[in-house]
């Protein structure tokens, strides 16, 4: 067995290497998305989907990818796989080091959290052709780990009394989990926002824009509505199990389980921004771009609760370990 | 008809023009219960806990409330008037979440009662020709309908039953063509509509269980030092807060001796001086003279006593000072609880003894390891008490204790009061004042424990309606309501024609994998006849 200043160097290491296949997987993508820049889209018209009955809007279908285009966008998918086993070894090693679960303090959780985004990416990725959508998710992800190693790194070390509980296994998972759907959504809805708009120009008699490259590449603005819904409407009931696992450990922990501490509050802020988005989709019919505001309005929620929270604005949860 | 959402809204159509007082009423209960007010409401609750988060709240910082009111003197009244540093006690987040809930309360009872109808009903009649409903499928066989049709019917029932679709078959309603035709209809994903259901009145459960906790449960604070103890009653608590039902002069009269603290932390390494564990060891009994228990707690284990539970949220050093005055009498011998400034346990506290003349004031600073800084003065460099020191200050005068202000137990009040010395003392020092008046010990240093000790008899419905509430909703988000139909009528040329269709909400994946399974069991009963 290696001693624990071996294994957290070890999973310093396993980090460091992740970064550079996520980033080699990052110009894969980029070398996918670039083959064929230029030339004039192929657009296909599909057959209706089965709607709720609502006229058929002319939906267009990404063009096959150029062949060298797709050789590089499976180069980027196994680097992709590499890069989020590296990852996870990573943080495996962090918490065998540690001897305890590796989510004590904001270097692990941005590693968690940046693990949880590629995780729910990849596990898209099984069910459909989501090689478009690489390198949208990997710059999440290269972000949250370079912030990890360079602003938030601290040592490996034992936890404080605080989190010595198995609340804070299921509660941190459950949130990190539902954190990293949120982000793939998120950056699904930027996307849309994009190809949206690149539509609306076309619809008006203007040209695509500088965008409009991406058009033939990656689904339709349709399609990634509905995926962005999609990925929320799975994860929401998690989010929601993340809050009440929360605050049965706060009950434990501080004898009360909701205090509107800033952590709590923003929590709260997060699930009615979604319930809300939920809602609107539901109830009052809005999808597209209204409904694409909400969405990223909670996700800037959640954002906020994970760094400004943590950073600035002092609570019971202070367990950053930063500084 | 294929927008459940539509038919369950309790909103009017159009805007009616309220007539009179009861129109009226009318009018802001449709306005109240409707979707977009409801959605604006949850909107407004999301934007009114913003400042809640980033204004200190009474509750919580009461301190940090006052430094802010100091620092901005014009507008800390002004927000304190419209109750920022209250936010979530504040008249109009209340306002927003009772109106969120009558209007779910108005939402949620019609839809329980068009959903349990729902249930009882038969699933809707198959339009005239479903082959036209967007992915819809036809075909024709060669066999008369008469003889075919039925055979198709019972065979869709039968598959559609077995996959537990609830269904209705009607028969051939005409054996006479060109009008023959019959169908069999199917609906499923009753569970969508149950499972938000539930979660709805979870969320109204949910704010009757947090209600129960805000009337009828308490919640004091006690510091409580090794070898000291308290008794659940009002007086014997640093803070108390109870619910408006509550009877504060009926607490369960249990009581809590704290024996010792016991903590270790990590010595050396990155984290040197964080806590690895720490426990308050104490004896317990349900009423004075009942039979006592010893227990241990710890973070996140609390001590249950009845149905309230004990928490320990802080500690720190509480050291032992003895005061003698002139002539050698002893005017004060306690512990003297002293707060924690640091990670390191530098900690600052302050004694009042009134009974000398002129009184004497002691402002110190406790370093469980001391080191003086040559920048920054005397700290401790870490928590453990290896290498502890007392650093007094000695003021004389008049401690202001008569003044009828409330005077906090850990600052003194200077006014009246000046400085005679200063001193570091070891454990079993003794300090005799430069003015004669007297001699400081510093006799050793125990440990107190802070104690949260709370009951919320409402918190047992609040857990078990928010779990309830996420059941409601993986149902509410994973179960999908669809309708099929399958119609069999007359081809027009002596066969049959069978056509097969769907309808899910738009948001649904689609049906076409649930048709296409179907149709091709019926193709089996019913061959296409290529013309
Ligand atoms: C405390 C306030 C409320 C919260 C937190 C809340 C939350 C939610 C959530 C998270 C969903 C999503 C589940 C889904 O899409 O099926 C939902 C659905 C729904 N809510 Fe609410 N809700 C609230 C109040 C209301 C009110 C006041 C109404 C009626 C006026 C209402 C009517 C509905 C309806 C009809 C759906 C079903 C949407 C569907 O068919 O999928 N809700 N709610």
């Amino acid at each position: 067995m290696p001693s624990d200043a071996t294994l957290a160097q070890l999973s310093n290491i396993l980090v460091y290497a992740s970064m550079t296949a996520f980033t080699v997987a990052m110009i894969a993508f980029a070398v996918s998305l670039a083959a064929g820049r230029g030339k004039v889209a192929e657009v296909v018209a599909e057959p209706a989907l089965v709607g709720g009955g609502q006229a058929p809007a002319p939906l267009q279908m990404p063009a096959p990818l150029l062949a060298s285009g797709r050789r590089s966008g499976n180069v980027g998918m196994s680097l992709y796989w590499l890069a989020t086993t590296f990852l996870a070894l990573g943080i495996a090693a962090r918490g065998l080091s540690a001897h305890r679960l590796p989510w004590g303090n904001m270097y692990e959780f941005s590693c968690a959290a940046a693990f949880a985004v590629s995780l729910v990416f990849l596990v898209i990725s099984l069910r459909r052709d989501v090689r478009w959508l690489g390198i949208f998710v990997v710059l999440p992800v290269l972000l949250t780990l370079g912030l990890a190693v360079t602003v938030l790194y601290s040592t490996s070390g034992p936890l404080v009394p605080e989190l010595h509980s198995y609340w804070l296994g299921i509660h941190v998972t459950a949130a990190i989990l539902s954190g990293g759907s949120f982000c793939v959504s998120g950056v699904v809805t930027i996307l849309y926002l994009a190809i949206e708009r690149i539509d609306r120009r076309v619809a008006a008699g203007l040209t695509p824009g500088r965008l409009g490259f991406l058009v033939p590449k990656v689904p339709t603005a349709d399609r990634l509505d509905t995926l962005g819904y999609r990925i929320i409407a799975f994860m929401f009931p998690l989010w929601t199990f993340a809050v009440i696992a929360g605050a049965i450990w706060a009950e434990s922990a501080w004898g009360r389980y909701w205090g509107w501490d800033p952590k709590e509050t923003w929590a709260f802020i997060t699930w009615v921004i979604y319930a809300g988005y939920l809602h609107a989709r539901a109830t009052i019919g809005w999808r597209g771009r209204r409904a694409a505001y909400i969405s990223l309005l909670g996700f800037a929620a959640f954002i906020f609760n994970y760094y400004g929270v943590n950073l600035f604005v002092t609570g019971l949860h202070s367990f950053a370990g930063v500084g | 008809m294929s927008d459940p959402g539509a038919d369950l809204s309790t909103a009017p159509a159009t805007p009616v023009v309220p007539i009179g007082f009861r129109g009226w009423l009318r009018w802001m209960w449709r306005a109240l219960t409707s979707m977009r007010v409801a959605l604006v409401l949850l909107f407004l609750l999301a934007l009114a806990s913003i400042p809640g988060s980033l204004f200190p709240q009474r509750g919580s910082k009461p301190t940090e409330v006052n430094a802010y009111l100091a620092a901005h003197p014009k507008l800390g009244p002004l927000l304190d008037r419209i109750g920022f540093f209250n936010v979530f006690g504040s008249a109009w987040f209340a306002a927003i979440y009772l109106l969120l809930f009558i209007s779910l309360a108005g939402c949620v009872i019609p839809r329980t009662r068009l959903h349990l109808r729902a249930l009882r009903a038969r699933p809707p009649i198959a339009p005239a020709h479903p082959a036209r409903l967007p992915g819809g499928i036809a075909w024709v066989s060669s066999l008369p309908l008469a003889e075919l049709g039925p055979q198709v019917l019972v065979a869709a029932a039968d598959t559609l039953r077995a996959k537990r679709w609830r269904t209705d078959h009607v028969e051939l309603n005409s054996e006479v063509a060109p009008k023959a035709s019959g169908f069999v209809s199917a609906e499923k994903g009753y569970a969508r509509e149950t499972g938000n259901l539930l979660f709805h009145v979870a969320l109204l459960v949910l704010l009757v269980g947090i209600g129960i906790g805000s009337a009828f449960g308490w919640k004091g604070q006690v510091i409580v030092k090794e070898g000291g103890g308290f008794a659940n009653t009002v007086t014997q608590y640093d803070t108390f807060t109870a619910g408006r039902l509550v009877n504060q002069s009926n607490l369960p009269p249990f009581t809590v001796h704290l024996d010792a603290f016991d903590i270790t932390y990590q010595a050396g390494g990155p984290q040197n001086g964080e806590p690895l564990y720490f426990a308050a060891h104490v004896t317990s009994s349900s009423a004075p003279g009942a039979s006592a228990t010893s227990a241990a707690i710890t973070a996140n284990h609390p001590l249950g006593i009845g149905t309230a539970r004990v928490y320990l949220i802080g500690h720190g050093y509480a050291p032992h000072v003895v005061v003698h005055d002139r002539q050698g009498k002893v005017v004060f011998d306690d512990l003297v609880v002293f707060l924690p400034q640091d990670g390191n346990f530098t900690s600052q506290g302050v004694a009042k003894i009134p009974d000398m003349t002129p009184q004497l004031g002691l402002q110190g600073i406790f370093l469980p390891t001391a080191v003086v800084d040559p920048v920054r003065g005397p700290i401790s460099v870490f928590p453990a008490a290896q290498d502890p020191a007392l650093f007094l200050s000695a003021w004389r005068g008049d401690l202001g204790l008569n003044s009828g202000v409330p005077q906090s137990v850990y600052r003194l009040d200077m006014t009246h009061l000046s400085r005679i010395s200063i001193k570091a003392l070891r454990p079993g020092d003794t300090w005799t004042l430069p003015d004669g008046s007297g001699t400081v010990t510093f006799a050793g240093v125990a440990q107190y424990a802070t104690l949260s000790v709370a009951d919320d008899p409402g918190k047992g419905i609040a857990l078990a309606s928010a779990l309830t509430a996420v059941v409601g909703l993986m149902l509410s988000l994973s179960v999908r309501r669809r309708r099929l139909w399958v119609r069999v009528s007359n081809s027009g040329s002596g066969g049959t024609l069978i056509e097969v269709a769907g309808l899910t909400r738009a948001d649904s994946t689609d049906i076409s994998a649930e048709l296409a399974s179907l149709v091709e069991g019926l193709r089996g009963v019913a061959p296409e006849t290529k013309e």
